[in-house]
């Protein structure tokens, strides 16, 4: 539902209802005199209040609730919420249950980024409503999507007993390991689904990208041993390094009279953006070679600072995740056990993890004999709201020439660029539904 | 076919997807039927679903698949415009047929979660109840799960469109593990287990990791939840963690809500 008025001075666009998105939200945006005077992304997602009925759960029950969360992704909330426990508790998890983690999260990468590359962002950019449209027009790219898809799908039902929703995580690791034999039976998908991802490359390179760039502050974490997913340390384009917990402390989310949502900021200031812009700027020296050559193929410099190129960025992070899959795949070995015990009892703990769309941050403290006292999530969505809203502003400016329809579309686009997922942040406090 | 849905003939019958309080998992399960979806899409019309498509058709609908659950005064109005907009409405998932996990705000005091949770509770519009769409409209069927299992959602849209009832099993968790040959972990290890009591349709997942079931199918048909909590506490399970065990995703669902009550802290 689209609205586009033009009167005399005045022009409002609004799309009530945002498709393509993870979530319920809208997006406005008023231009005065030629000149866009209010952007708002607003989200009308009921609050879930997780944070609240958290509190009196025992600590392992923390990765099976907040994966409701999110039903996109589901095992980046069970990672950060173990992992947040785990330092809670003193536990550090054995080498193999942390490959089988990684394994297991690239599953979700697979799953969740060709979701979005060709069933929730590739429409924009061929002008199409959809991928059922997108499929009249190229019927074997869509089928190459949903094949590389099946397969990230597989490897989670694999590991974790399901896609959404999986049963197999538990604080400490697994509850059992995977037969070596079902594990390496994903070698010969994962190597299709490795080269579909290589064509996927090829095949976003070749859209049509307006012409924008952003001076962008990326926050990503950091891990010497590879491209960061399941751990790391939090570290910026400004030089920030600093652990989950530090993190929290120096996030500030501001309350804001429009209130539609808390608006995160480093030291209270900046805005950042998290997700696969800022891995890519962060990390990129440290993708394998399949994907850095794919990505400089597709034109990509180290640092890729236009929103609309994004979809490049996660069809390169696609290519990593297969790769990074099968060498764990042709790798693995039954981690005996498959978890190590982690009793419950009192402490403080912050987990951080690469969710698919960007930094997924969880804090709790617990009571003394291991219940949650309290909980704070700070989902990848609440951190990238601010710099939508800035890039809605930078796009709806330069678009004031299109028309209602078009500018509609591209700034509905400008909001698909960082793969939003308005489930995952309307349950904390940085969303309100607010009727005025 | 027989049925309403083919009453008007030639014209493919209109599907609409829409979503209330919820995860999105369970409208995600018809994005993961990928050896189905371009099928699917060819055998109905997708006239609403936000989150696959900017297009949308105004109703009537001939089938409408709700996720979510009730949790504002605005979804409370908004569901009766669905209903009344569907020729047939299905609920999928625990939210929307038990009120999810969102709905353990029912067992705390009035406005405590929005007070916890809010600086300004004054802006915010939210119900102190988390409820499943039957408490507000008439449903025509619910398909159970957190989340749901996608083949019985192929199931349950293939039956409608062929005018059929789905068919679903009713029965526990136990007669899937009994199929797949897992050990029971309840009788053989003494390891903590909803099964008995909990609907089937997961394939028996938790068992088979050697994992105790945790009820995220709800009760089945027959459940004797008092008969398994008194086990559990056999167990060694300590009545608080019975009552927990209850409370998850379905605690709203009655005889899970029960049990958890009759379990309570106290």
């Amino acid at each position: 539902m689209t609205h586009g008025r033009a009167e005399t001075g005045r022009r409002v666009v609004a799309v009530e209802g945002l498709a393509r998105v993870e979530g319920e939200g809208s997006l406005r945006v008023e231009v005065r005199d030629g000149t866009v005077a209010d952007i708002a992304l607003e989200i009308f997602e009921p609050p879930r209040f997780f944070e609240a009925l958290l509190v009196g759960r025992r600590l392992d029950e923390a990765p099976d609730i907040t994966a409701r969360i999110c039903g996109i992704c589901p095992v980046a909330y069970q990672m950060s919420a173990c992992a947040a426990m785990e330092q809670a508790r003193g536990v550090i998890v054995d080498p193999g249950v942390r490959a089988l983690r990684r394994l297991l999260y690239c599953g979700e990468w697979i799953q969740s980024h060709s979701l979005h590359v060709y069933l929730l962002h590739a429409p924009d950019f061929l002008g199409c409503d959809d991928a059922l449209g997108l499929a009249e027009i190229d019927a074997g790219a869509v089928a190459r999507g949903l094949r590389i898809k099946r397969t990230g799908n597989q490897l989670m039902a694999t590991i974790g007993g399901r896609s959404v929703h999986p049963v197999n995580v538990r604080v400490g690791g697994f509850y059992r390991a995977p037969a070596v034999a079902d594990v390496r039976a994903l070698a010969e998908p994962l190597r299709r689904a490795r080269d579909d991802a290589l064509a996927t490359v090829e095949w976003v390179a070749a859209f049509d990208f307006p012409d924008v760039e952003a001076e962008y502050r990326f926050v990503a974490l950091h891990d010497p041993d590879g491209y960061a997913i399941e751990s790391g340390v939090v570290t910026s384009s400004e030089g920030l390094r600093v652990d989950a917990a530090g993190f929290a402390d120096i996030v500030v989310e501001e309350h804001t009279a429009r209130s539609t949502a808390l608006l995160a900021r480093i030291d209270g200031r900046h805005s950042y953006l998290t997700g696969p812009l800022a891995r890519y700027a962060l990390n990129g020296a440290q993708l394998p070679d399949v994907a850095r050559q794919a990505a400089a193929a597709a034109g990509l410099g180290p640092v890729c600072r236009n929103p609309f190129r994004s979809i490049v960025v996660r069809a390169v992070e696609l290519v990593f995740a297969c790769d990074e899959a099968l060498r764990l795949v042709e790798a693995y070995d039954e981690p005996d056990p498959p978890a190590v015990a982690v009793a419950p009892g009192p402490g403080t703990g912050a987990g951080a993890t690469e969710a698919p769309r960007g930094l997924l941050l969880h804090r709790y403290e617990l009571d003394p004999d291991g219940a949650i006292a309290s909980a704070r999530i700070m989902a990848p969505t609440s951190q990238n709201h601010l710099v939508i809203e800035e890039d809605l502003r930078r796009v709806a400016q330069d678009g004031l020439a299109l028309s209602d329809d078009e500018l509609t579309r591209r700034c509905e686009q400008a909001v698909r660029n960082h793969d939003p997922c308005i489930s995952c942040a309307a349950h904390f406090l940085d969303v309100d539904v607010v009727r005025r | 076919m027989t049925g309403p849905v083919a009453s008007v003939p030639h014209r493919r019958p209109t599907l609409a997807v829409w979503k209330f309080a919820s995860c999105d998992g369970c409208q995600l399960s018809l994005l993961d039927c990928e050896d189905e979806l371009l099928e699917l899409a060819g055998a109905l019309d997708i006239a609403h679903f936000t989150e696959m498509s900017r297009a949308s058709v105004d109703g009537p609908y001939d089938l409408s698949l709700v996720e979510g659950s009730i949790t504002t005064p605005g979804d409370a109005e908004r569901i009766l415009a669905v209903r009344q907009a569907s020729r047939r409405l299905v609920t999928i998932g625990a939210c929307a047929t038990a009120g999810g996990i969102q709905g353990l705000r029912d067992f705390a005091a009035a406005g405590q979660y929005v007070a916890a949770v809010y600086a300004h509770p004054e802006y915010i519009s939210s119900l102190d109840t988390s409820t499943p769409i039957a408490a507000h409209v008439p449903v025509d069927y619910e398909l159970h799960g957190c989340p749901i299992d996608r083949h019985q959602l192929l199931e349950v849209i293939t039956a409608f469109l062929a005018g059929r009832r789905p068919v679903v099993p009713g029965h526990s968790v136990c007669q899937e593990c009994k199929a797949r040959g897992t050990v029971c972990l309840l009788v053989g290890r003494g390891i903590a287990c909803l099964g008995p009591v909990t609907r089937a349709g997961c394939g028996a997942l938790c068992p088979a990791v050697d994992r105790g079931c945790f009820g995220c199918f709800g009760p089945a048909e027959t459940a004797n939840t008092s008969s398994i909590a008194a086990r559990l506490e056999s167990l060694g399970v300590a009545r608080v963690d019975v009552s927990r065990l209850f409370r998850t995703f379905n605690a709203g669902a009655p005889a899970f809500r029960r049990e958890s009550l009759d379990h309570d802290a106290r």
